[in-house]
């Protein structure tokens, strides 16, 4: 176990990562309030529970009320610009996650052999996870 | 590691307080929410595309208030944590008010995931 040494300055993965992991937090934050708003202003205030709201809020699938009392789900939301919402949630949030896995696993396991390895994995599940969830929200 | 010197279990004597608290809560969280929204993916396009049985059942109890109490408690921590962090990066000479801010964090958290989760629970035991 060793320490990982401290990042190079200057225009980098370390630097590019830490910049994105940033501005994809904030863009979550923006990508609920529309979620939220978004509810509301399609009848959320009626006829949606809070777990609902919430499950809406994060990301706006049809998938995600299927145990819920709405009327008709696919009346106001399953059109390009809540898949488009979707796509974006879930690339921001799949992004920074593995990067945040990526992070962790680097903390423990420092600069070695194994790095390039682990990264190259790290990199095709969150493509696969990525591809995935586009395929689903595509589909519904 | 403390410059070669053998700590073992020794390091989880370290007092960090507040801060280290976030610290960990954030990256438990962090781990948890991937590992959760992974599943979550796979399961509902075994759910979507192949019917599957095993992907309802996970995506019935990701929907469950029970799980969702214990999600929301990471999902909730995490934004604000991450909020606090970004927030001192920009004005670093904050840093020295590290430990009055992961208070300021928790005085925000705590109605706010507890009014959250207190309607869930109502809202949970009385559809039962």
């Amino acid at each position: 176990m060793r320490t990982r040494t401290a990042p190079q300055r200057g225009f980098n993965l370390d630097y590019l990562m830490w910049l994105f992991t940033r501005l994809s937090g904030l863009g979550l934050f923006v990508l609920a309030l529309i979620g939220a708003v978004g509810a509301m202003l399609l009848g959320a205030r009626e006829q949606v529970d809070l777990p609902t709201l919430m499950r809406w809020t994060y990301f706006p699938n049809p998938n995600h009320v299927v145990n819920s009392s709405i009327p008709d789900v696919t009346l106001g939301w399953a059109n390009a610009f809540w898949q488009i919402m979707m796509i974006l949630v879930l690339f921001f949030g799949v992004t920074h996650g593995f990067n945040g896995l990526r992070m962790v696993i680097e903390d423990y396991l420092g600069q070695s052999v194994s790095q390039v390895l682990l990264r190259g994995v790290i990199f095709l599940l969150w493509l696969f996870f990525l591809v995935m969830g586009v395929f689903v929200i595509l589909a519904s | 590691m403390a410059f070669g010197k053998k700590i073992g279990l020794q390091g989880l004597r370290y007092q960090g307080g507040g801060p280290m608290l976030a610290w960990v809560l954030h990256r438990i969280g962090g781990l948890a929410m991937v590992i959760f929204v992974g599943m979550h993916i796979a399961s509902s396009f075994l759910m979507q595309q192949l019917g599957s049985d095993l992907g309802t059942a996970l995506n019935t109890f990701y929907e469950s208030w029970q799980f969702q109490a214990v999600l929301y408690f990471f999902v909730i921590f995490h934004a604000l944590n991450g909020l606090r962090i970004i927030l001192l990066d920009l004005r670093p000479q904050f840093l020295k008010f590290q430990r009055e801010s992961t208070w300021l964090q928790w005085i925000i958290f705590i109605p706010l995931y507890g009014l959250t989760v207190f309607i869930m629970i109502m809202n949970g035991l009385s559809a039962k």
